[in-house]
């Protein structure tokens, strides 16, 4: 077996407010393979935000060691982390996170600028990802001219775009109807088929339920970590389709 | 990060509110338009008085003869003859840092051609008179020292009593005047001098030999030199020395005692010229510094706004961060778009301001002088003011956590 892309081994962080000290994280050990779809479950609070948060490069361990495609990230200084966030890493968030009153093209083109690759490169490859997320004709529009789906769209595709080695999803669908949901949530799983590492991380069961793995969080630690069959988009749309009928 | 794209993204942030980043550019515009303006004007101001000074005579000391006391009443400087003819003859002799000396007795006399008459101020002096006013003639020659010897009835018109009395455009070179009873025939005209710091005009003046002027005006020829005596020092740096060489000279000359008063009085033209030179940097300097405090209030109205926009612009700055931004690149940012605004605001007040000194001048007659060294050192003060005022609320934008940032509604 190849050495795992995402390691975790006992990290703990503690956040101060004030006087008062919050264990958010007190030990966790994960380590996440190549090509695997993980998500990772919780209730608010749970501690999930804050593994996703120290899993994204956005912050950092108060203790513990995370070696992220052979880096070890838990020491690197903000510049270094920023890096590695760009090269590394893709982030799709809850509620899109996209710059307003900017075209989807630009949007997408984002990682690619602070890469530095210059301008054509630029077009063509953020043309590419839009046209991977079914956003082909769309380049133009602004968020605002786009639909809450449209609108994940463009942020999956801007995570992409910079070939990442792991795609970051915080509740991708918490914004989103149940139907809009399942597109997205296809369209992860259509990456994770083509090789791609996706993190997920949601409180939904059934979103859940795209992903080969499931880690449970619970009060800053792992409480359960289990491989599943994963449901795919067609079968899950089919039930819920009858649901009402079965 | 490409600069390129760095400065249009910064483009983009000032055009997104068009508004609010004129006004914040406006302190900046009106501080730069006003420095330019005042500075054109202090210029301007300083170059008059060089203009009038250098129309004087370059190192030029004026000698005038003592004052009259009549029981306790003084009747000013020159009201008393105490210069004698010999005390110009040993000034030009004996004192090495004097290059030229010239008498200038003055009266006003009437003057008729065939046509027309004039009354003017008429000027009896030796040639040297126009070499140490730095006067050249404009047409034919001046008179001779030939001609002060024997006391020919020789003139040399100013152009104000030239076109009084032959008209524009005339050439009355050759032709005949009378100045009272006598007949006078035009040597030369003297060229334009224009008027003197005190408005008086030069040009309304005419000059005869002095020897002439004695016989023919002021009714013979005495010891005393009843009139001014124009002196040109070496150069600037001997101008003062020759004053003291001067005044020891005369002192000696009319056996004063040690301590005694002077019977005769000097003035430095140059001192006056550079005191009065100091006077318009003095005021060019102040009127400046209140301009740059406009500046420095425009800067502050710069910071102000690049700190609302931080703020408002925290959730795109998370963004930026999230997907690999680095600090510094999101200092960058906010630092050229501070840049650029205040760059802007630098440029349209040079415009503003060369536009607002033209008007000034057209207007009021101002002179007005506008140095291109002026208009870079504000261009680069305003982009100075920029980065200054920029910096603080870039490097706020910088240090914001991501995931502050990020949940920032």
């Amino acid at each position: 077996m190849s050495s795992p892309l995402i390691e975790v081994v006992d990290v703990h962080k503690v956040y101060k407010t004030g006087d008062v000290e919050v264990q958010a994280l007190c030990g966790v050990s994960l380590a996440v393979e190549p090509g695997e779809f993980v998500a990772i479950m919780g209730a608010s609070g749970s501690g999930k935000s804050t593994l996703m948060n120290v899993l994204g490069c956005l912050d950092r361990p108060t203790a513990g060691r995370y070696v992220l495609a052979g880096r070890e990230v838990s020491h690197m200084s903000k510049e270094e982390l920023a890096e590695v966030r760009n090269q590394v890493l893709g982030f799709v968030f809850q509620n899109f996170n996209l710059l307003t009153r900017t075209s989807a093209l630009e949007n997408v083109e984002l990682p690619l600028i602070y890469r530095g690759v210059r301008s054509k490169d630029r077009v063509r490859r953020a043309t590419a990802a839009l046209e991977r997320v079914g956003l082909a004709g769309r380049f133009e529009h602004t968020p605002s001219q786009l639909s809450g789906g449209q609108q994940q769209r463009v942020a999956i595709a801007r995570a992409l775009v910079g070939d990442p080695k792991v795609i970051l999803a915080d509740e991708p669908t918490g914004n989103l109807d149940s139907k809009t949901s399942r597109d997205v949530m296809a369209l992860f799983q259509e990456l994770g088929q083509t090789g791609m590492t996706v993190v997920l991380v949601t409180h939904e069961a059934d979103v859940a339920e795209y992903a080969s793995r499931v880690v449970v969080v619970r009060d800053g630690l792992i409480r359960s970590d289990k491989k599943q069959v994963q449901r795919s988009a067609s079968e899950i749309d089919l039930e819920a389709r009858s649901g009402g009928m079965l | 990060m490409n600069p390129f794209v760095t400065l249009r993204i910064a483009f983009r942030a000032i055009l997104r509110n068009k508004m609010r980043s004129f006004l914040t550019t406006l302190g900046i515009i009106i501080g730069v338009a006003a420095v330019i303006a005042m500075m054109a004007i202090g210029a301007g101001a300083k170059a008059q008085v060089e203009a009038a000074f250098a129309a004087m005579g370059t190192n030029l000391l004026i000698l005038l003869p003592g004052s009259t006391s009549t029981g306790g009443s003084f009747g000013g400087f020159g009201t008393m003859p105490t210069l004698t003819w010999d005390d110009l003859a040993s000034i030009r002799s004996e004192v090495a840092t004097v290059r030229a000396a010239a008498p200038s007795l003055r009266s006003n006399q009437s003057m008729v051609s065939e046509e027309m008459n004039w009354t003017t101020s008429v000027i009896g002096t030796t040639p040297e008179y126009f070499q140490i006013r730095s006067w050249p003639i404009a047409l034919g020659s001046p008179f001779t020292q030939g001609d002060v010897d024997i006391g020919s009835k020789v003139v040399v018109l100013g152009q104000t009593v030239a076109e009084r009395l032959f008209g524009a455009n005339a050439n009355p070179v050759g032709q005949s005047i009378r100045i009272g009873n006598t007949p006078f025939s035009v040597v030369g005209i003297a060229s334009r001098k224009g008027q003197s710091a005190s408005g008086q005009d030069y040009d309304d003046t005419a000059f005869i030999p002095v020897t002439t002027f004695a016989h023919r005006i002021s009714g013979g020829l005495t010891k005393y030199l009843t009139g001014q005596i124009f002196i040109q020092s070496t150069s600037s740096e001997t101008t003062a020395r020759a004053l003291g060489d001067i005044t020891a000279l005369l002192r000696d000359r009319h056996h004063i005692a040690p301590g005694a008063d002077d019977d005769f009085s000097i003035r430095n033209l140059s001192e006056i010229a550079g005191a009065q030179q100091q006077g318009t940097e003095t005021m060019t300097t102040l009127l400046a510094s209140v301009a740059a405090v406009s500046l420095l209030v425009g800067g502050i109205g710069i910071m102000n706004i690049m700190l609302v926009s931080v703020t408002e612009r925290t959730r795109e700055i998370g963004i930026r961060m999230a997907i690999g931004a680095k600090p510094h690149s999101i200092l960058l940012q906010f630092l050229i778009e501070a840049l650029t605004l205040s760059m802007a605001g630098g440029l349209i007040g040079v415009a503003l301001g060369v536009g607002m000194a033209g008007w000034l001048a057209e207007r009021f007659r101002w002179p007005m002088l506008i140095q291109p060294d002026v208009i870079g050192i504000s261009v680069v003060f305003s982009a100075f003011v920029g980065v200054a005022f920029g910096l603080y609320p870039a490097r706020k934008a910088s240090q914001l956590d991501p995931i502050e940032a990020l949940r920032y509604e």
